[in-house]
């Protein structure tokens, strides 16, 4: 069974990857784009005799390796089909810390 | 004293390691290979800089999971003193033996340069030999040295002492224009709540002499020295040391 993992970053945590695309896409003259985040798309092949077995098999993936619990959250789909929605984590936020480019 | 330093595939520091402890600071060392599951006695576990695995899918992610972390992980369970410095921090945080986690440094660059770190905690095994606002010289080379944690557990942290280090400017203050790859609260350096695990980005192993990078790493290493010395600290700390 073919799973898809998605693996982004964690909803406030610092992407300065996303922000540096985003600067871009607005220098090239894309108005209006907001929130871009880049994050991991790792596809692999399970055996498993039922879809349950592999969705389990792809959680415990997720959660002991293909993405950091700390900074990332993960999705992946199974025939279609969509799991692992991220549980509600903390998010992690740092008061009073503005999150910018030394250089602007 | 004897120490352990373990090589992973893409250890790039670990002869630094081995240098400086064995020839700059007159210490047993024993080079740990990354397949073997004995710390061959040592008394402190050194995880060296470098690119473990290559970076793959994060840094220290692949690692963490090779055959002496398990005998590093009982061994910090049972008290004994492991410091990660750099990629050895990332492995540690990845392996859950420190809280939070490192991530790209918000310029996107990557990062060689000298910093000033201030100690915040002078009452643990690695700074035992500073005083609390010492300002220690050392450089940093990284990449991915952005250290972020959920903020109920950097108010535990602090609460707790287990901030050891923060990237401050030559007067001591933690200002923005002095973190370096923008770490939560400036931070370049944290403990376990047991304060027998240590991790820091910067390399201490590369300022142990004067004429490179200056000598304040030393203290690090001679705080470590000194703690042990001590023999009911030795005593505990040998338990489950194989």
């Amino acid at each position: 069974m073919q799973v898809k993992v998605f693996v982004t970053p964690r909803k406030g945590i610092l992407d300065p990857q996303g922000r540096t695309v985003e600067h871009a896409l607005a220098s090239l003259g894309f108005a209006g784009v907001s929130d871009v985040k880049i994050g991991r798309y790792i596809t692999l092949n399970i055996e498993a005799k039922t879809p349950d077995e592999a969705r389990a098999s792809a959680s415990k993936m997720c959660e002991q390796l293909l993405a950091n619990p700390n900074i990332e959250d993960f999705r992946f789909e199974i025939d279609g089909s969509e799991y692992g929605t991220p549980k509600t984590a903390e998010v992690p936020t740092d008061r009073g810390r503005k999150f910018d480019f030394r250089d602007g | 004293m004897r120490w352990g330093v373990i090589r992973f595939p893409g250890s790039l520091d670990d002869l630094d390691a081995i240098y400086g402890l064995r020839d700059v600071m007159g210490q047993d060392v024993q080079p740990l290979w990354h397949k073997d599951e004995s710390l061959h006695g040592a008394e402190c576990v050194v995880l060296p800089g470098g690119f473990s695995y290559g970076d793959h899918l994060r840094c220290g992610a692949i690692a963490r999971f090779s055959p002496i972390m398990k005998s590093v992980a009982k061994f910090a369970a049972d008290g004994g003193l492991v410091i990660g410095i750099c990629n050895g921090f990332q492995i540690l945080t990845e392996a859950h033996l420190l809280p939070g986690a490192l991530t790209r440094n918000r310029t996107l660059s990557f990062i060689c340069e000298r910093v000033h770190l201030r100690v915040e905690n002078a009452k643990t095994p690695f700074t035992c030999t500073t005083r609390p606002g010492d300002i220690l010289a050392m450089p940093i080379k990284h990449g991915e040295g952005c250290y972020v944690a959920p903020e109920k557990e950097l108010l535990q942290m602090e609460e707790r002492g287990q901030i050891i280090l923060r990237y401050v400017d030559t007067n001591g203050d933690a200002t923005d224009a002095a973190n370096p790859n923008g770490s939560m609260r400036s931070i370049a350096g944290v403990a376990n709540d047991s304060f027998n695990v240590f991790g820091l980005m910067p390399h201490p192993e590369h300022a142990l002499e004067g004429e490179l990078f200056g000598a304040d790493g030393r203290k690090i290493f001679e705080s470590i020295i000194a703690f042990q010395s001590v023999p009911e600290h030795r005593g505990q700390l040998r338990v489950g040391t194989k």
